[in-house]
């Protein structure tokens, strides 16, 4: 038996969250949650991409996506093979189009790709005859990470309109946080950015996004504080004078989280540095919605190539 | 501090910020001023000292002096830098980072507030370095230093000359209102230089140091502050051209302040004369010309504070051809005396002078001294205007002596010094 695909995703990729539109985004939560109750059934495995070759290409590695996308590909039935291409061997957006021109060639259906250069997902979209799913390009995008923060959010919170969400610390490098910001405030949530001034990006209170500088000011009467990761080699005096500067102004502990309302809910993309972001007792305390938003991972996956499923090419 | 009040009777009071001047007494209780104005009366338990119809003013707020505590404590120590500010009527001495190890770490900042709170009779407070290490690579720990009592951030001597680490640190500082103060002078312009470039160089056979060292320097600052809108002090500036950069960047609303040192506004190159190494100073003392700039700028606003820049060195590094010698002069004891030079030629009210050097600096720092108001602290000074004397380095408190200043004539020293209420000094003479 084939579970039919659904037509309800008008789009052939999923390049970003720029460009869908709630209703868009609704249908795929709504898939999503779906995917949740086949996830924790003893029989995961669905049909859908049953005969279909899903190729999981990372130019950066990710353990933590990477085999998301691969279990998701695999409970659909799908073949996942996974290319871990060394970005020290792959430089020049040549190559970036000759390894998508071979890879074209072995008549994939779907590419996951990630990339550590902005556009580059967008470029090889462009060169192949398949759907390619964004898993992250440079500081650009990353719109499963979305996904599926929303997906926890709705699920924990029952909506994301009116919501106060709160984006928490480096916002200029953050793929994750631009998705973020993009979904949340097209589905109605009250986007926050706090962070120091040398991490946020120029230009963005233009673009309608509230920015603050203070923990306690960002924080107050929010219903989500989402943290994000802070590169180490950001951390020696370039954009943030030290690791021990930074946790105590923007780090996230239980002094700071009680800014936020008192049924406010953590959120962290992973992985996390402890004492450095956010403190061991609020990453694993009442509040945190970590360790969900992985579940909630896979789940939003598989949504996302389920629903690609109709517009896959070689029928 | 004594609880006995303090009843200052018989002065001129001078409050620069409001330029208003008249007769009368101050009364001090608590280390504030309780009462000021013509009708103080004298009670039972007060001391009264009569000013004999001297000046009476807000002590002076001196925003750069270099200590040699930690590191170098033959040159000065917190303590020997108190007396000497005390003597000139200096009551907060803002000090450099430049300090051996240097003040780039909350602990550091921690000891230099407590070190200064037990051995300095005046406000001594730290200004912390801008970046690691005074490097001008990474940035320091502005938030920390400044919760550890870091009144500014500063390279001291030194420039950042990466750009990228200015933008950076300018914008940074914005998220904790923090002013960083700036030397500007581009070492590589510098070069080899050791005192103004042009003719009286030339025929020294000294290598010069552009103005342009200094104006290119400010001008990228600007450009930045106008990119990050963080608050911005150029330390010192020593020319003409320096003043038309700092007037524009004013007149476009731009948080940018800048200082004088006194010596720019008392000496010029010629100063130098054969080859006097306790002139040998960064920024170098300039052409008459830029020394008039100086004083006009001061005069119009465009200046805002005067420093002292005092710089002790000891003999070994000033007993050495000009080249070779170390830059730096002493400051705080001649500070007012000099300045006082440009009211008595008629350049400057008096009012005015005492803005540069009290009331504009607290506000840039954000301190609550320089003005003579109830409610402020008991931060005050007496001073003759008019006393004339002859300079002896030999009577100065610093450890170190190289002051320009040696044997000239002066007019106008101070008397009293008060420091939070209490009398720090005292001149014999009166």
């Amino acid at each position: 038996m084939t579970d039919a695909p659904r037509s309800v995703f008008p789009h052939r990729h999923l390049l970003g969250i720029e460009g869908l539109s709630p209703l868009d985004i609704q249908a795929l939560l709504d898939l999503a949650d779906e995917q949740v109750e086949v996830s924790r059934q003893v029989e995961k495995r669905k049909t859908t991409l049953r005969g279909r070759t899903q190729i999981n290409l990372f130019f950066e590695a990710s353990t933590r996506t990477q085999s998301s996308f691969e279990i998701a590909g695999k409970r659909l039935g799908a073949d996942v093979m996974n290319m871990q291409v060394g970005s020290s061997s792959v430089k020049k957006g040549e190559t970036l189009i000759d390894t998508a021109v071979t890879l074209n060639a072995m008549r994939p259906d779907i590419i996951v790709v990630r990339h550590h250069a902005a556009g580059a997902v967008h470029l090889l979209a462009q060169k192949v005859d398949c759907s390619v799913v964004n898993a992250g390009d440079g500081a650009h995008e990353h719109p499963t990470q979305a996904l599926l923060d929303a997906l926890t959010i709705r699920r924990n919170k029952g909506r994301i309109e009116g919501l106060t969400v709160a984006i928490c610390g480096d916002i200029l490098h953050s793929r994750v946080a631009r998705s973020n910001m993009i979904l949340l405030a097209a589905m109605g949530a009250r986007v926050r950015l706090v962070a120091p001034s040398t991490l946020i990006p120029p230009g963005i209170a233009r673009l309608g996004f509230e920015t603050f500088t203070s923990m306690e000011k960002g924080l107050r009467d929010a219903d989500i504080v989402m943290m994000l990761r802070l590169q180490r080699e950001r951390m020696n005096g370039s954009f943030v004078p030290s690791v021990k500067e930074y946790f105590r102004f923007y780090g996230l502990d239980q002094e700071k989280l009680n800014f936020a309302k008192p049924d406010a809910l953590v959120m962290h993309p992973g992985p996390m540095n402890r004492g450095v972001e956010i403190s061991s007792d609020v990453a694993d305390g009442e509040q945190s919605l970590i360790r969900e938003q992985v579940e909630m991972g896979v789940a939003v996956r598989m949504a996302v190539l389920e629903a690609l499923a109709s517009h896959l090419p070689n029928r | 501090m004594s609880n006995q009040p303090i009843l200052f009777k018989n002065a001129r009071l001078i409050d620069p910020g409001s330029d208003r001047e008249v007769r009368g007494g101050v009364l001090v209780r608590d280390g504030i001023i309780q009462d000021l104005g013509p009708q103080l009366k004298e009670a039972a338990d007060t001391q009264v000292i009569d000013c004999g119809g001297q000046v009476l003013a807000p002590g002076l707020i001196d925003m750069r002096a270099f200590i040699g505590e930690p590191g170098g404590p033959y040159r000065e120590t917190l303590k020997s830098a108190g007396e000497a500010a005390a003597a000139g009527g200096v009551t907060t001495v803002v000090s450099m980072p430049d300090t051996s190890p240097a003040l780039d770490d909350p602990a550091v900042i921690d000891f230099i507030v407590r070190r200064a709170r037990d051995t300095s009779m005046v406000n001594i407070r730290p200004a912390a370095a801008l970046t690691k290490g005074l490097q001008g690579a990474e940035m320091a720990e502005i938030g920390r230093l400044k919760e550890a009592g870091a009144i500014a951030f500063t390279d001291g001597a030194r420039p950042v000359t990466n750009a990228q680490v200015m933008r950076r640190a300018l914008t940074y500082a914005r998220d904790f209102d923090a002013l960083i103060i700036h030397h500007v002078e581009d070492p590589d312009l510098v070069g080899q230089g050791v005192m103004n470039e042009g003719e009286f160089a030339s025929r020294l056979g000294l290598p010069g140091i552009p103005r342009e060292a200094e104006t290119v320097m400010l001008e990228r600052d600007i450009r930045l502050v106008r990119l990050t809108g963080g608050r911005y002090h150029a330390a010192m500036i020593s020319c003409a051209d320096s003043a038309e950069i700092v007037r524009t960047a004013k007149a476009r609303g731009l948080p940018v302040t800048c200082g004088v040192s006194i010596n720019h506004l008392a000496l010029n190159e010629n100063d130098i004369g054969d080859y006097r190494t306790f002139l040998k100073l960064s920024p170098p003392l300039r052409h008459e010309d830029d020394r008039q700039a100086m004083i006009e700028a001061l005069a119009d606003g465009t200046i805002d504070v005067i420093v002292s820049d005092h710089n002790p060195q000891d003999v070994e590094n000033k007993r050495l051809p000009f080249a070779e010698a170390a830059d730096g002069a002493v400051g705080l004891e001649t500070l007012l005396s000099a300045a006082l030079r440009l009211v008595h030629s008629d350049r400057i009210s008096l009012p005015r002078l005492l803005r540069a050097l009290s009331t504009k600096p607290a506000e840039i720092l954000g301190l609550p001294g320089g003005r003579l108001a109830v409610g402020a602290p008991a931060d005050l000074i007496v001073f003759d205007p008019d006393a004339p004397y002859v300079l002896d380095k030999r009577q100065l408190k610093s450890l170190s002596k190289n002051t320009p200043f040696d044997e000239a004539r002066l007019e106008g020293q101070v008397t009293i010094t008060m420091v939070a209420g209490r009398v720090v000094f005292q001149r014999e003479t009166m």
